[in-house]
């Protein structure tokens, strides 16, 4: 497939060069033109006043698609403890499984037989379960041999893990090794209505745009999907499923975990499944300041997070950063001070359900993603919102 | 040591913004740079080579202004540059571009291979281990640390969501790595008179050997339905009043919405 521009259409007017986020539009004797920067994103097309931009298909484009069947889900378990992406993706997956009037299967790779019960618990109608030993720690090469191996025997159209370091990082080499289409850190999932395919949206550009990708021929259809934005199922203890043993048998690792050491303050534990975050920025202009987050967060019971800006002036461990280049967090209350809201920002923290923004700059852009604005200084409202916070609570 | 480091030219996108009438985005005068994290990949590799010796080569796929970003590389340290190019590259997913990348490298030759953790434009983080199921060789992600380097062992710290692994692994193997691992250098002088002489090498498709049909678009599973802005929230309140007014209110609120 390519983009075309009809020269007859085109009146020149620049739209769709304003429109390309891959600067592959050019005007050349006022008309435009597609160069080889183009990545097929279609957003030109959309733009074009005149229709005057189409796609081109080409007669590789219609190939068979492979058959499957079934929704799976890898389960990652981390020192006995199931993630809690799984089991929203188990949620996820047993809505897409219904449209598409298939089964639901988990993926379990260490862990216990309970484990795998509740896995079942939580939605899943069957699990396939490899407890060796050799598979308790995670390394890369032998978690994407196991489940390339199961899918090439159980054929399942969609496969999903969460976008956690371990999904992230062993999912491509399925994708690679089964020549699937694997797409990175979606937010939302849909089945298209007409032609079945998983529709996959994910942003990019830090946040700056969404994109809906889809594989239209390649199976099975691959997602790492961030933590938080899915709904767990309702878990139900009368659940019954099918528990299958998976054998690890003659798969090998050229990696071993030698040692695996938790590095975390206690309010930084599970930032990505924290309820309530208290999170700091510049704004708050020093270590001291971070000490009156700290103390409300105590208050509420919540996480301590950072931006980048307060994580490079080193008043607080990178763990904690929120942001492009730190974690997503989703949490009820995401309460940010002194933090200005640049857009690296807003992609970790801007689906939280509430947000409260607390910044001396009215026009800080932090405002434009808030529920709750307060215009001041957070080293001034912070504690006097501790104090209340304590006094209602009793 | 053969070390190679993967490179991506890449907006700034810290300076891209959106146009709030059209929701689109506006590239103007919006630089190009090396992808942040793989400055901390090409200063992982000029350390290797401090102490094991041997030879860096930065490689990259892209458009023929991709040159640039490469020469930077070699005014940075790196000993010489690989630039893969050709109108049937255009398209590429991270599949067909990690199939690409590992064809060329095998034509190189590698011990170490290094790549930041993700791009700041794709964010996907899949290109580097794609690679390394292509190559047949081990991979470790979110390095953040080069315990010990020896002809046939590598030891290094992974960075976890609760901590971090201490994992071996043998040679030839292919590492990502996160900002905490080191602090990218300046070029120097002597670098940026060899980068402005330094004779970067071209492949296309035919030099690289390559099945057809697994490049650029035809070699991608995944295509792009359509792109489109955020949504924005609309249902702001700015509270107004004193400070202690506007607490009394926010805690009110709070109470209403069981959030405290």
């Amino acid at each position: 497939m390519y983009i075309k521009v009809k020269r007859e259409l085109c009146t020149g007017c620049e739209a769709c060069v304003q429109s390309c986020p891959y600067d592959a539009i050019v005007i050349k004797g006022a008309k435009a033109e597609i160069t080889e920067m183009c990545q097929l994103c279609r957003a030109c097309m959309s733009v074009c006043p005149e229709g005057a931009i189409s796609e081109v298909k080409e007669a590789t484009d219609e190939k068979e698609t492979a058959q499957g069947r079934g929704v799976w889900v890898f389960a990652e378990q981390r020192e006995g403890r199931i993630a809690g992406v799984s089991l929203e993706l188990l949620g996820a997956g047993r809505g897409l499984a219904g449209k598409l009037g298939t089964e639901l299967s988990a993926v379990l790779f260490g862990g216990t037989g309970h484990d795998a019960l509740e896995l079942i618990r939580w939605g899943a109608d069957r699990v396939f379960h490899c407890d060796e030993a050799s598979l308790q720690a995670f390394n890369d090469e032998p978690y994407a041999a196991l489940l390339s191996k199961l899918i090439t025997e159980q054929k399942p159209e969609i496969v999903l893990t969460g976008a956690t370091p371990i999904g992230r990082s062993f999912f491509p080499r399925v994708a690679a090794k089964l020549r699937a289409g694997l797409t990175a850190d979606c937010t939302s999932l849909e089945i298209d209505p007409e032609t079945k395919n998983l529709l996959q949206v994910r942003p990019a550009f830090g946040g700056n745009i969404m994109a809906t990708i889809f594989c239209p021929h390649a199976r099975p259809q691959m997602a790492t999907v961030r933590p938080r934005v899915m709904k767990r199922g309702t878990y139900d203890e009368a659940r019954t499923g099918e528990i299958v043993k998976v054998s690890a048998k003659g798969i090998a690792s050229r990696t071993k975990v030698v040692e695996t050491v938790k590095e975390v303050s206690e309010l930084a534990i599970n930032l990505q499944d924290a309820n309530i975050i208290v999170a700091g920025g510049r704004g708050m202009g020093s270590e001291k300041g971070f000490q009156l987050l700290l103390d409300l967060a105590e208050v509420l019971g919540a996480s301590l997070a950072a931006s980048r800006a307060a994580v490079d002036e080193g008043w607080i461990p990178y763990r904690h950063q929120v942001g492009q280049t730190g974690k997503t967090v989703s949490p009820k209350l995401y309460i940010a001070c002194g933090i200005s809201g640049a857009v690296q920002h807003l992609v970790g923290m801007q689906s939280s359900d509430i947000i409260i923004a607390i910044n001396k700059n009215p026009d800080a852009p932090i405002f434009n993603v808030a529920t709750y604005g307060i215009v001041g200084d957070a080293n001034e409202i912070v504690p006097m919102l501790t104090k209340k916070i304590k006094e209602v609570k009793g | 040591m053969r070390i190679v480091v993967c490179i991506k030219q890449v907006p700034d996108s810290a300076e891209v913004r959106i146009n709030p009438e059209t929701n689109t985005l506006i590239r103007d005068g919006v630089p190009t740079i090396i992808n942040p994290y793989d400055l901390h990949a090409l200063e992982a590799g000029l350390q290797i080579r401090e102490t094991a010796g041997g030879k860096v080569t930065v490689l990259t796929m892209g458009p023929p202004q991709a040159e640039t970003a490469l020469r930077e590389a070699i005014s940075m340290g790196a000993d010489d540059a690989v630039l893969l190019t050709d109108r049937a590259f255009a398209g590429s997913d991270t599949w067909a571009t990690a199939y690409t990348l590992s064809k060329a490298i095998e034509q190189i030759g590698a011990d170490v291979i290094l790549c930041g953790k993700q791009a700041i434009d794709g964010d996907t983080a899949q290109v580097g281990p794609e690679m390394a199921e292509f190559m047949d060789m081990p991979h470790i992600s979110y390095i953040r640390k080069i315990v010990d380097v020896a002809a046939d062992k590598l030891i290094v710290q992974r960075l976890m969501d609760d901590g971090y692994d201490v994992v071996e692994t043998s040679l030839p193997v292919l590492l990502t790595v996160v900002k905490e691992l080191n602090v990218p250098r300046l070029p120097s002088l002597k670098g940026k008179m060899a980068a402005k002489k330094a004779e970067i090498k071209k492949m296309s498709a035919a030099d690289l050997k390559a099945d057809e049909k697994n490049l650029g678009l035809n070699g991608s599973p995944t295509q792009v339905k359509n792109i489109f802005a955020p949504e924005s929230k609309t249902d702001r309140t700015m509270l107004e009043g004193t400070p202690a007014e506007k607490i009394d209110t926010l805690v009110k609120e709070l109470v209403g919405l069981k959030c405290i």
